[in-house]
């Protein structure tokens, strides 16, 4: 790896890291504001009077708001920025047409914008993780089409014969999302000029749809494409090979596969055919060993430099990710058994699971990615080692406190709604398990805000960074010695 | 591995055809059959479509997110019947664009929470909920009851819905088949012509937000709620005949 600040001999063709550098500072924008979000909302439901009867910041309307700035302002612009870097560099090509990629990114923020202003305006689809209305979907479309097309593209120019284990991670991301998007997104809008719209599929149908999206959306978004990073930025800051290319090959044909059948553990119970939930279930199940296929794959790549852990706190961000994946596709499957999800099913455990995945996996992977990437794009050293692993500390110890509240809350909600007195009554109105969840909701919001605070921090130590970096130095020359 | 994984590594055309491959396989097998198998929703009487009144009280159930917090689907089992009611049907969302099942209960679920409280508790509870439950975490929603109705669209909301199958009737053929199945009543409630006069009508008889010189959001939000659950008569069933459909 290079580090020397040499400038590149001007004449050699040159990546483009400028589109990196964009999508990099805006993920970084998007994750201090869609934690904020989650903190502020976190706190409506511990404390009912923030909603300060407003329509525009209650619950129901930001909660949206929060799950697409951090769903798709943060991790899809994290995405983004990765992506177009590791399919660069592991090609040993520029990026397929610099005016393709400006489109996806003023697109891709623009869809951001218009997604938060238009869900705090009450413009909403009703469909979790797809509430945009049906102008924002066309662009979101015709963004991810481009975004095809230059990722592809870019893959066609290489000049290494092998495409890196990496590239087929991000490409399966991003055929998946356009599939789910097209088809969850099929509505019929009430005029040409109105942001209302009605879904094309109704009740069960419907129901099946959206949660094939809702599951994948986790399952590609968030867990495919991350794996793609992991790939290339835990072997990198490890200075190691990937520990095993033959499981890289199976555990990402089976996941990319089994991952698209496991949807309908959502509607467990509800009025979907049996069978659907069975198989469902049993996919899940099957999910475990491809997922920790990765999560050993990636853990193992330290083996010989265990050493780093104490030392780097770079790498410490990227095996922890590893973890919470390992703990979050364990817990996962353990849900999707239909008796274990009779109770923890429309609880807090559910909110819990996904954000060790959400927090644990996708947030720390991705911070421990920008910490390789940023000195690398702008030459230079990170402004602050302490800063970086004072982060680390505020979002381990601050994970660590949001799902461990969301347990208790989740599996005594689940116990308080189906206990029965000694004469066969229900033992709790549905109110008392409100009160009873008051302790931890108040404990997820502190977790919360521990982990907004590590966020800030890296944002204060990035923004130096960048400062006393230099964008027109980086290392951006294609050479075959390094990828 | 005696197979040749390195082919696939190769070349892009083969890697993005496998994996579109791999990618489609669950959702033709486990979704697209159910638009197929007729069991997949029961045909049960009194499931209908929303009067006027009622879908534009839908359309802010979902501007508000209330879905958020809220599940319109009862599991089979024994605690929820005592609390809710008779598990949910399939046909009884048949007609819901989208499905407002949810995923999450920091509220109660409200699938039959129609007729449970008075038009009255439902004003007061929707303006201020912890005037009526102490330990309540839910928002006020205090613009409700003074945001007069906006139904200038009204028509072009059935028309949509009716192009994605939902049976209102615009021509005269379409109301006479309405009635063979819904019986007159009904029918003339989801007849698209007259809806704004049907709204109105509704909205006045019903006094949904207990102010009678009025029609506002919270007219419309409580005569949806007050409907939800109540269609189908589960007296006239025996008590195994939905477990068929399963």
């Amino acid at each position: 790896m290079a580090t020397s600040s040499v400038a590149a001999a001007g004449a050699a063709e040159q990546y483009n890291y400028d589109i990196v550098r964009k999508f990099t500072i805006m993920t970084l924008v998007w994750g201090a504001i869609g934690m904020f979000v989650g903190v502020y909302i976190a706190s409506e439901l511990a404390f009912p009077w923030l909603n300060f009867d407003n329509p525009y910041i209650t619950f129901g309307r930001l909660r949206p708001v929060h799950t697409g700035a951090v769903i798709f302002g943060f991790g899809g612009s994290a995405l983004f920025a990765t992506s177009y870097y590791v399919v660069q560099r592991t090609c040993q090509a520029r990026l397929f047409s610099d005016g393709m990629a400006n489109f996806t990114f003023w697109g891709w923020q623009a869809v951001i914008v218009c997604m938060a202003l238009g869900n705090m305006m009450g413009y909403s689809q009703g469909r979790e993780y797809a509430e945009m209305e049906w102008p924002i979907d066309l662009l979101i479309e015709i963004v991810w089409v481009t975004y095809l097309i230059v990722f592809v593209a870019t893959i066609m120019k290489r000049k290494q014969p092998h495409i890196y284990v990496a590239n087929w991670f991000y490409l399966a991301f991003i055929l998946a999302t356009a599939l789910l998007h097209t088809f969850n997104n099929l509505a019929v809008p009430i005029d040409i000029f109105s942001m209302k719209s009605y879904s094309l599929f109704s009740g069960a149908q419907d129901a099946m749809t959206q949660w094939w999206y809702g599951h994948n959306s986790v399952g590609f978004f968030l867990t495919a494409a991350f794996l793609g990073m992991m790939y290339y930025f835990v072997p990198k800051q490890a200075g190691r090979p990937v520990y095993s290319y033959r499981l890289s090959v199976l555990h990402f044909w089976a996941i990319i596969f089994l991952y698209m059948w496991a949807g309908s553990h959502h509607l467990h119970w509800t009025a979907i055919p049996d069978w659907t939930s069975t198989l469902a279930a049993t996919f899940s199940i099957m999910l475990l060993l491809p997922s920790w296929g990765g999560m050993i794959n990636g853990i193992l790549t330290l083996s010989g430099a265990w050493d780093k852990l104490r030392t780097d706190p770079v790498m410490r961000f990227l095996i922890v990710a590893l973890s919470f994946y390992g703990m979050s596709t364990f817990e996962g499957p353990m849900m999707s058994l239909k008796d274990v999800n009779a109770l923890s099913h429309y609880t807090d455990w559910t909110v819990g699971h996904v954000h060790s995945g959400a927090l644990g996996w996708v947030a720390m992977i991705t911070f421990g990615s920008l910490y390789h990437l940023v000195p690398r794009l702008w030459n230079t050293q990170m402004h602050s080692m302490r800063l970086i692993n004072v982060h680390f500390w505020l979002a381990t110890i601050g994970v660590l406190l949001y799902i461990t509240a969301m347990w208790i809350s989740g599996i005594m909600q689940g116990l308080m709604w189906r206990a029965f007195d000694d004469f066969g009554n229900l033992q709790y109105s549905f109110v008392e398990s409100v009160a009873a969840a008051h302790p931890f909701y108040i404990m997820r919001a502190v977790g919360g805000a521990f982990f907004l605070t590590g966020m800030l921090i890296m944002c204060y130590n990035m923004f130096r960074t960048i400062r006393k970096g230099n964008a027109s130095e980086a290392q951006a020359s294609i050479s075959p010695a390094v990828a | 591995m005696n197979f040749n994984h390195d082919k696939i590594e190769r070349n892009l055309g083969i890697l993005l055809i496998l994996t579109m491959l791999a990618i489609s396989a669950g959702g033709l097998v486990e979704i697209v059959p159910l638009f197929f198998i007729k069991e997949t929703v029961e045909k049960v009487e009194g499931v209908r479509p929303y009067s006027a009144l009622e879908l534009r009280g839908r359309d802010i159930y979902i501007r508000e997110g209330c879905y958020t917090c809220h599940s319109q689907m009862i599991r089979p089992f024994r605690d929820e019947a005592l609390r809710y009611g008779h598990y949910s049907l399939a046909a009884e969302s048949k007609y819901d664009h989208p499905f407002q099942w949810g995923s999450k209960r920091t509220g109660p679920d409200l699938a039959r929470v129609g007729g449970k409280y008075s038009n009255d508790w439902h004003t007061q509870h929707l303006t201020a909920p912890r005037s009526l439950v102490p330990q309540s975490v839910m928002p006020n929603y205090p613009w409700l009851a003074t945001t007069a109705l906006d139904y200038s669209d009204i028509e072009k909301r059935m028309m949509a819905l009716r192009t994605t199958g939902v049976p209102y009737s615009k021509t005269n053929a379409e109301y006479e088949r309405n009635v063979k199945e819904f019986g007159e009543t009904v029918a003339k409630s989801l007849h698209i012509p007259d809806a704004e006069k049907n709204l109105i009508a509704q909205a006045q008889l019903g006094n949904y937000d207990t102010n009678p010189d009025n029609i506002t959001e919270m007219d419309a939000l409580v005569a949806y709620l007050q409907m939800l659950g109540t269609l189908v008569d589960f007296k006239k069933y025996d008590d195994d005949y939905f477990v068929k459909f399963r």
